[in-house]
């Protein structure tokens, strides 16, 4: 599965970064603390989030993740969008509350590591 | 010029997590007996308790600075230090604006206002251990504009600094100092992330009791126990220094 499979199972909104849709999506990761996913999270891996700060770009580049899905219709701040823009990182927006999305993604094959 | 022996981050029992006996007194006293020369009360996003630890410094000798922990939007925690009262009001009116939800004490704790002889007169309802709605860089340039210090707090924690929050600093934050808890020395910290040599560190207890106060502390050589001096001190100005 990649990306835009993703965006379009998940009802997702691509916020920037669609350069990135391509991308094969190797399983997920979710928290809100950036030390945890910069350590955690794998290669390819899509990241649930409610953060929209800026450094958000920068992690899923240094870990190389697929895409970040921002939760509860969380809206990227301009730096966030403009940065993922340049990057191609995409930066994908779900209506769901967190715990709701995860559940629908896993249902989609999208796993975490175990 | 002098060196200043400073606790820059306690509670007291306005703090939700604070205790009960953090009152300004008992926490002067402390402050003294561990040969404290200067402290900065920190309490989580509120302020109503400075001005009575500061008048029961004043009769012992101790310098106290009025501060606030601010807690941003990210929920990262960033020290707020003012000389000025007008400042530091002006930050905690942004804050209050900013800041929804009332306390629930028997879940979080009681937040109580003391005078300056350690009575109660009052209890603060707000949910202080709540995330305002300021985003980190909101945070850091607000304190600079009302003429204040911006210190990110126990960058060493894992959870609720600046690191764990968001990974690393972002680039356009405009920290004055970097803050080690007691569990790390600064060179253990500046070893293991070295992009931080970039920021002055100071060493704080954050305590939350009494006998916390002063386990650790950071010395500056300075004109005097202020923020502005601190500043210059950090910055290494005209001979000022700071000491870990
Ligand atoms: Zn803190
Ligand atoms: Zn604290």
């Amino acid at each position: 599965m990649n990306v835009s499979d993703l965006v379009q199972r998940a009802e997702l909104a691509v916020k920037a970064g669609a350069g990135g849709l391509d991308a094969e999506v190797t399983g997920g990761y979710a928290s809100d603390l950036l030390s945890a996913v910069m350590a955690n999270a794998v290669e390819g891996n899509v990241w649930v989030t409610w953060h929209a700060h800026p450094n958000i770009v920068a992690v899923a580049l240094l870990v190389k993740l697929s895409a970040i899905i921002l939760v509860a219709g969380r809206q990227p701040e301009d730096e966030t969008a403009e940065k993922a823009e340049q990057e191609g990182v995409p930066i994908l927006v779900s209506s769901l509350p967190a715990f709701e999305l995860v559940g629908r993604l896993h249902a989609m094959g999208v796993a975490g590591a175990t | 010029m002098k060196t200043f022996w400073a606790d820059l981050h306690v509670h007291t029992c306005l703090s939700p997590c604070g205790d009960d006996r953090m009152r300004p007194r008992a926490m002067v006293q402390q402050a003294k007996q561990k040969g404290l020369d200067l402290i900065a009360v920190c309490d989580h996003n509120a302020s109503g308790n400075v001005e009575a630890v500061r008048q029961a410094g004043r009769g012992e000798g101790l310098a106290v600075i009025g501060g606030i922990e601010v807690t941003s939007e990210e929920e990262v925690h960033v020290l707020a230090l003012f000389d000025e009262q007008q400042g530091l009001r002006d930050m905690q009116r942004l804050i209050d604006e900013s800041l929804s939800g009332e306390n629930n004490p028997d879940l979080f704790g009681e937040q109580l206002l003391c005078d300056e002889r350690d009575a109660i007169v009052g209890q603060d309802t707000r949910l202080l251990i709540g995330a305002t709605a300021l985003r980190v860089e909101i945070v850091v340039d607000s304190i600079h504009h009302l003429g204040g210090l911006a210190i990110a707090s126990h960058v060493d924690r894992e959870s609720f600094s600046i690191l764990s929050q968001l990974g690393f600093v972002p680039e356009n934050l405009a920290i004055d100092a970097v803050e080690v808890s007691p569990r790390r020395s600064v060179a253990q910290v500046y070893a293991q992330r070295p992009e931080l040599k970039a920021y002055p560190a100071v060493r704080s207890s954050d305590a939350h009791t009494l006998e916390q106060i002063g386990a650790v502390r950071t010395g500056f050589t300075a004109a005097a126990p202020s923020v502005r001096e601190l500043h210059r001190a950090l910055l290494g100005e005209g001979g000022r220094a700071v000491m870990n």
